[in-house]
């Protein structure tokens, strides 16, 4: 089964959840013998694992037809790709899109992120999908979240084969309400061309179906899961005086940040011993350091900043208790990654992790009693620590990629199925 | 003749409130009194009433020949005076029929009896309190908690002075022997053994209404037939259940109490007699010693505590739960004395249960765990009020036994300045007497003083001498 997927983030340089889903969905997926998956990234850094895939990034595809002699290509394409492969793509040239600025190479560039003029490089992603759509062989289209569905749509055009699309969020979850109309319109144009639609937890299944009118039947959710971690020995929590409870994400109004506070502020009236931590950043980071300002509580609350990579992981080993008070969480692979170090998470009803952990505490986002109550039982009831930490990373170490990825497959070949 | 013994068993907890840790040393009062007064308004409603009702009218109806026995927490009763005190009443009819027996359960159907000693001995004295003063029954027969039984309770029941325990046929325990015998606890021939038929209690409570089952449908008749059908030297078949069974687990469309209010006259057509469980016990020969080194109960699978001391929420709520129970005892405040019965009741902990607990109104294990400990941790600050835990507890009684003891002595002490008091008016002639006396005295010291004031005069010189003499040497 060969399946050409689109992305758009692939660690170790990503930016949120949808970079470590995609590595974690393709490696279960690699596991399945017969299963052989090209990925698409706008702007690979050239340090991605590829044992497991083929990465392909879209800034080396041409789209406009250049004339280059052999060394040339492969003195620019050094560790990217082989000149073969580079002439082989530009067979695949269809269409005129000189109307792009395009590189010596006839490349169009792209930055990785999420920049201003993201619409215009969704555009040029589409460009890119035509030109491999052409070029290369496939069983089936997957694009992963908004910015690929116009790629995977003009792919599934041209060869004709099945497009599945994965939804990781939905602007509904980002905006908390105020879709942006330019979003909303790519989005359901590529659930209504897609031959299937997966979508990371029940929450976000009945979003597209009530939100963007798409027919149950085409619609199934496939929860995510967390990479297993090899060095867990190499994590420990030093013992400290005080208890230590961890807000770790984008610091932005969909995350909850303010009820996060609101409770600290609950506990720290009823008791001392316990130290909160806002890490990450994002653009209410301000807002909140006021907030903790105005509380009163600003000498046992504190921002480190953002974290990458192993910090996250020994931040959360280090702490006793983690909370996620998402106002609308897709999923949330964070509150796995803190029960994976054996932290007690308190994670809100509103997110989809919630419909799979039975071990972590659960509250509504807006309920900062609740909250606080949960905070201060881990804190004070040693029982209770020690039940979460050891059931929570006995229930996290049963959630694996290889499940999600066989669902996946099985998607696959229904949607195969019903071609014929 | 073969027996066949029903015991109904009622219990239902108060219900705590939604309890947050900043309520802590605030709100001294836990209970969810609207959800409580509805839960027993309900089981009165559904169950209870028509059950003892029924009851009621099978004794009539059979002029006493159906008999039984119920099992009824005293937290229950106090909820039932309460809430639904008809169905106290209906209950006493029961009692003046003298065909049913009121069996003991430990007062707040808790595991004190695995915890504390001193606890558990006291809640059987209010529980047997409570029966005599509703009831007019002195209880012989013990039903403790969930059924749970092992050789350490037994031994201590038998001091208390019971004559049956009744525990579950779990195969555990019997391995090849069979439930319907009654048997000898380890504690010697005083304390017989009753086991419940496990089988045949649980196709009523749990399957009477279950279209797949194998047996269905199940009616009086055919009941009868399978009791009659068991070998006729098994003397008695012991069929308890939760009284929840008739109206709740099987509701009343279902037709549980008009197949209850059959049997006796299939029962009897086929010769099969009826029995409290006391008569049960004192009627039929103990046919073998039985033993259980671990503790035996009639839940779940494993048929053991599992299910309430099973993981580490429960344990740690249990643990600190009884340690404060002598200090607790030695508490005079009725409402800190009732609380602790209450925060007793094992429902508390069967809702921190992962797996399966129960008919909870908690969101998780977690949730119940939480609120339980938030409403433990207020209630040790109470005691720590009353008995700071900085002192040890022997330390403390011995302290207690030091001011006792002072006490007795004043008491002793101020008893003796009383009756000597009595004789008050003498002591004003003593005085005078008294005086006259010293006057003599007096009198006679100036004589003897006037006298030697003479020769002293004369021995002053000899006195000096001698004085020098001695420097000399």
């Amino acid at each position: 089964m060969k399946a050409l997927m689109f992305g758009w983030e692939f660690p170790p340089h990503i930016l949120g959840g949808l970079g470590t889903a995609s590595y974690g969905l393709t490696r279960g997926m690699a596991e399945q013998p017969d299963m052989d998956i090209t990925f698409v990234i706008p702007k690979p850094w050239g340090d991605e694992d590829q044992s497991f895939l083929k990465i392909i990034g879209a800034n080396s595809v041409p789209i406009v037809w250049k004339e280059n002699s052999y060394d040339y290509v492969k003195q620019r394409m050094e560790g990217k790709m082989s000149p073969e492969e580079y002439y082989h793509l530009r067979d695949g040239i269809h269409y005129d899109y000189r109307r792009i600025g395009t590189d010596d190479l006839g490349c169009v560039g792209f930055s990785g992120r999420y920049p201003d003029n993201l619409i215009e490089e969704i555009g040029n992603y589409e460009a890119v999908a035509s030109v491999l759509a052409h070029a290369l062989d496939f069983d089936i289209i997957h694009s992963h979240d908004w910015l690929t569905y116009p790629a995977g749509v003009f792919a599934k055009h041209i060869s004709g084969k099945p497009l599945v699309i994965h939804v990781h969020a939905t602007d509904f979850d980002r905006s908390r309400g105020n879709v942006n109309p330019t979003v909303f319109s790519i989005e359901k144009r590529g659930m209504e061309e897609a031959d299937h639609i997966m979508c990371v937890s029940n929450l976000t299944r009945r979003t597209v179906i009530e939100k963007y009118g798409i027919n149950p039947a085409k619609v199934s959710t496939v929860h995510n899961a967390v990479e297993p971690l090899k060095d867990l020995d190499s994590f420990h929590k030093t013992p400290r005086k005080d208890k230590v409870v961890t807000f770790l994400g984008r610091i932005t109004m969909q995350k909850g940040p303010e009820y996060f506070v609101e409770a600290a502020a609950r506990v720290l009236e009823k008791t001392d011993g316990v130290r909160f931590v806002m890490a990450g950043s994002g653009d209410m980071m301000n807002k909140m350091i006021d907030l903790v300002a105005k509380r009163g509580i600003a000498d046992r609350f504190h921002f480190p900043g953002f974290m990458r990579g192993r910090q996250v992981q020994e931040m959360l080993a280090e702490s006793d208790c983690y909370i996620m008070p998402s106002v609308s969480e897709p999923f949330g692979i964070s509150p796995l990654e803190a029960m994976q170090v054996g932290c007690p998470s308190i994670i809100s009803y509103q997110s989809g992790c919630a419909e799979i952990l039975s071990h972590a505490i659960k509250t509504d986002y807006w309920d900062i009693d609740a909250m606080a109550d949960a905070i201060y039982g881990i804190v004070k009831y040693p029982a209770l620590y020690k039940s979460l930490s050891e059931l929570g990373m006995e229930e996290v170490n049963n959630i694996r990629w290889y499940d999600a990825g066989l669902k996946v497959r099985a998607i696959y070949d229904k949607v195969l199925a019903e071609r014929r | 003749m073969r027996n066949i013994c029903f015991t109904f068993q009622m219990h239902a907890p108060y219900r705590l409130k939604r309890y947050r840790f900043f309520d802590i040393g605030q709100d001294h009062y836990y209970f969810d009194d609207l959800q409580t007064e509805d839960q027993i308004v309900w089981l009165a409603q559904n169950s209870y009433l028509p059950l003892v009702n029924t009851l009621n009218e099978m004794i009539k109806m059979s002029r006493g020949k159906f008999r039984c026995g119920i099992a009824v927490s005293g937290v229950l009763l106090e909820l039932l005076q309460q809430f639904a005190p008809e169905v106290i009443d209906a209950m006493k009819e029961l009692a003046t029929s003298k065909a049913v027996e009121f069996v003991a359960t430990p007062y707040a159907y808790s595991f004190a009896s695995e915890y504390s000693e001193t606890e558990f001995e006291h809640q059987l004295k209010r529980e047997a309190d409570i029966i005599q003063q509703l009831f007019d029954q002195k209880p012989t027969t013990f039903w403790n908690t969930e059924l749970l039984y092992d050789d350490a309770l037994a031994a201590h029941i038998a001091k208390l002075g019971y004559k049956a325990v009744m525990t579950e046929g779990a195969k555990h325990l019997l391995s090849w022997k069979s439930p319907n015998y009654v048997y000898q606890s380890v504690a010697g021939k005083s304390l017989k053994v009753l086991l419940r038929n496990a089988a045949l209690s649980d196709e009523l409570s749990f399957h009477f209404s279950d279209p797949k089952w194998y047996n269905f449908p199940i009616d009086a008749e055919k009941y009868a037939a399978q009791i009659a059908s068991i070998d006729g030297e098994e003397p008695v078949i012991n069929l308890w259940m939760g009284a929840d069974t008739f109206g709740i687990r099987q509701n009343a469309g279902s037709g549980i109490f008009e197949f209850l209010k059959a049997l006796p006259f299939y029962m009897i057509e086929r010769e099969i007699g009826f029995l409290t469980p006391g008569e049960a016990a004192k009627k039929i020969p103990a046919s073998d010693v039985l033993s259980s080194p671990y503790p035996t109960t009639w839940c779940g699978e494993s048929k053991d505590l599992s299910a309430f001391n099973g993981n580490d929420l429960q344990q740690e709520a249990l643990q600190k739960l009884y340690a404060v129970a002598e200090r607790v005892r030695m508490c005079k405040d009725i409402a800190l004395r009732r609380d602790w019965y209450v925060l007793q009741s094992d429902d508390h902990f069967l809702f921190m249960n992962h797996i399966d607990p129960g008919h909870t109104h908690y969101e998780s294990a977690y949730a119940a765990f939480i609120n339980y400990m938030n409403v433990l941790s207020d209630f040790l600050l109470r005691v720590e009020e009353q008995y700071p835990t900085t002192i040890e507890n022997e330390e403390l009684n011995a302290l207690l036994k030091t001011i006792n003891n002072q006490e007795k002595e004043i008491a002793h002490l101020e008893a003796e300045l009383k009756a000597a008091r009595k004789h008050a008016p003498k002591a004003e002639e003593v005085k005078a007497k008294k005086e006259e006396v010293k006057a003599k005295v007096e009198a006679k010291k100036a004589k003897v003083e006037a006298k030697k004031a003479a020769p002293k005069k004369a021995e002053a010189k000899k006195p000096a001498e001698k004085k020098v003499t001695k420097k000399k040497a």
